[in-house]
């Protein structure tokens, strides 16, 4: 599943086969230990899901006065009619604006700095300090700089607008989206690039024609990565915005559930509406995904 | 979500055919003004206000000098908030390695089973910090949470009300978030290790646990380090779930550095300690970065097949 994205240094060790089905890996056939952990973190996991979902259904009383693991004995909607009668909608067209508003943008100038830096760095100085930059760019984590950010944004007087959240969200994805994607241009065959060059193509034609079409799945990858990265942001809205009708769907969740603290079975049934569209999502393109989650550290 | 800041091999731009760099010079601007005006500027930024004494009500940022850093260094809550994040950060890579590594071998073996399990391991890390912790909030509920529901009296506690047991429900749900990232990529480790060792060690009449501990995670060494940088690093950063969960409390308990500098600032209104720690949070990752690195002795994304 990760292999896809698995980077070796040119220089290295030639890289090993993958192991057959079925054959060999003896460890892994029968690893009681592993078997245990495996089946009870199953259990881990799908516990507090489980709860989560029929807890949703429930009416409130019940919820105080049943067994929290039974399933509820008259299963209602109304904590979902609660939920989306509290501009549930609204939150959720937030967050779809933020993330496209920031992904979108950001994938595609990271593809485009991604392909000057693969093609120009021999060249250029500049585009190699800018590889540099961006490469230090992913160790500075969003929290220690959310000060400023913030200055900024009142500065800029975006403060309290969805705009506020897409800005820096877009600027911090793109240091790992470049770096990705450009080992992802790095491997297009320098004969495609010469010849492109011989047909009189522009880089910029290059760019979309050669270029784009062979690194589809990284671009999808690097997508649904930032794409739930911003999805569930939470520190960016909660710092720059104020007014519930800028909420993003994690801080609707977190301020809903201050207002109606003993309403659990409402608070669950938010939980699992704003996770619904990411499970989705994950059933629909689970592989993707997963390749998503570990873009640029398969290791 | 937020994943810890990736730690990830650096591959030096390769030499491409291409000379004519002034004509792709253009296409890398969009992407470095963006991340110099939201990256750069706010790192240089928060170096520069952690001399002032902002209030962030006011408009006028004053410069005090060393004043934000004098009272920061000598405010006992800076050792509290760096031994909490210490103990979150110790605690969670003590629990979340070995079950990682376990699951990681569980599920490289290529069974169908397993294959089903794994995409249910996953979903945790679907879900954003916020709806996990409200969940987790919910669920720990002495009186009504699961506790009650599977009758177990040791579950029955106030998990989030007990200083020590709100610092083990922060690890806890950090974990049960995060075990699935690690998971997968012991995983992709454990699939790069060549079968024919495995095999080698049979015919020698090596056991199972003797090829674990002789194969398997000698050549994990580098997926360990890169799954432990980015659990180290990642941890100094915990702040949605801390925030969610506890607040920081009860009391001061879970006060990590990210909750600290989000309380002195934004709370508080004491932007110029807050920048402060913001640096201090800063500098420590960077450390614990190159310290990992040079315990691996050399570059992570060197390969892991040395000695084949």
């Amino acid at each position: 599943m990760t292999t896809t994205l698995d980077k070796r240094p040119p220089g290295a060790h030639a890289r090993p086969t993958p192991p057959s089905k079925g054959r060999g890996f003896n460890l892994l056939r029968y690893n009681l230990l592993g078997g245990v952990a495996g089946w009870l973190w199953l259990v881990v996991v799908l516990l507090p899901i489980y709860w989560i979902v029929i807890t949703s259904f429930k009416v409130q009383a019940d919820y105080y006065a049943t067994n929290p693991l039974a399933p509820p004995t008259n299963p209602t909607l109304d904590n979902y009619r609660f939920v989306l009668e509290n501009d549930f909608v609204r939150y959720f067209i937030n967050s779809v604006i933020v993330t496209v508003g920031a992904v979108g943008p950001a994938v595609l100038v990271s593809f485009m700095a991604a392909y000057a830096i693969v093609r120009g760095s021999a060249a250029s100085r500049f585009l190699r300090g800018v590889n540099g930059l961006f490469l230090m760019g992913l160790a500075i984590p969003l929290q220690a700089v959310i000060i400023p950010i913030y200055l900024i944004i009142i500065k800029i007087q975006m403060y309290d607008t969805l705009g506020a959240i897409i800005l820096p969200s877009l600027a911090f994805a793109i240091p790992l989206s470049v770096l990705v994607l450009s080992n992802f241009v790095r491997d297009v065959p320098k004969e495609l690039f010469e010849s492109m060059r011989m047909d009189g193509a522009t880089e910029w034609g290059t760019l979309w024609r050669l270029a784009f079409p062979l690194t589809r799945p990284a671009l999808v990858t690097v997508t649904i990565y930032q794409g739930l990265t911003v999805w569930n942001g939470f520190i960016l809205p909660l710092i720059l915005t104020q007014s519930p009708e800028q909420r993003t769907l994690p801080l609707a969740l977190w301020s809903f559930q201050g207002q109606y603290t003993i309403n659990i079975p409402a608070v669950l049934a938010s939980v699992v509406l704003t996770t619904l569209p990411i499970l989705t999502l994950y059933i629909l393109g689970r592989r993707q995904l997963l390749s998503g989650l570990t873009a640029g550290f398969s290791k | 979500m937020t994943l810890a800041p990736p730690v990830v091999p650096s591959a030096p731009p390769a030499a491409s055919s291409g000379g004519r760099s002034g004509s792709v010079t253009w296409m890398a601007w969009p992407a470095l003004v963006a991340f110099v005006a939201f990256g750069v500027v706010p790192l240089i930024g928060v170096v520069l206000l952690s001399f002032t004494s902002w209030n962030r009500l006011s408009t006028d940022i004053p410069f005090t000098g060393l004043d934000s850093w004098r009272s920061v260094l000598s405010d006992p809550g800076l050792p509290h908030a760096l031994w909490v994040t210490f103990l979150i950060m110790a605690l969670s890579w003590l629990f979340q390695t070995p079950i990682s590594l376990l699951l990681g071998v569980f599920i490289a073996a290529h069974k169908r089973y397993r294959s089903v399990l794994a995409v249910l391991f996953f979903v945790p890390l679907l879900l954003s910090q916020a709806a996990i912790s409200i969940t987790y909030k919910a669920l720990l509920d002495p009186n009504f949470g699961l506790g009650a529901g599977l009758g177990f009296e040791f579950l029955q506690q106030d998990w989030l009300g007990d200083s020590t047991l709100a610092l083990c429900v922060v690890v806890f749900v950090v974990s049960w978030q995060f075990i699935p990232f690690h998971t997968l990529i012991y995983q992709g480790g454990i699939r790069q290790i060549p079968t024919s060792m495995y095999e080698a060690a049979q015919i020698d009449g090596a056991g199972r646990i003797r090829q674990f501990f002789n194969i398997t995670l000698p050549q994990l060494k580098y997926t360990i380090i890169t799954s432990s940088t980015l659990m180290v690093v990642g941890s100094l950063t915990f702040f949605d779930l801390i925030w969610v969960l506890t607040a920081g409390g009860p009391g001061d308990a879970t006060r990590a550095l990210a909750v600290d500098m989000y309380q002195r600032g934004f709370k508080a209104d004491l932007m110029g300690p807050a920048s402060a720690i913001a640096v201090i949070l800063v500098l420590v990752g960077l450390a614990l970065a190159l310290g990992l690195r040079r315990l691996g002795g050399r570059d992570a994304s060197a390969s892991q097949l040395e000695g084949v």
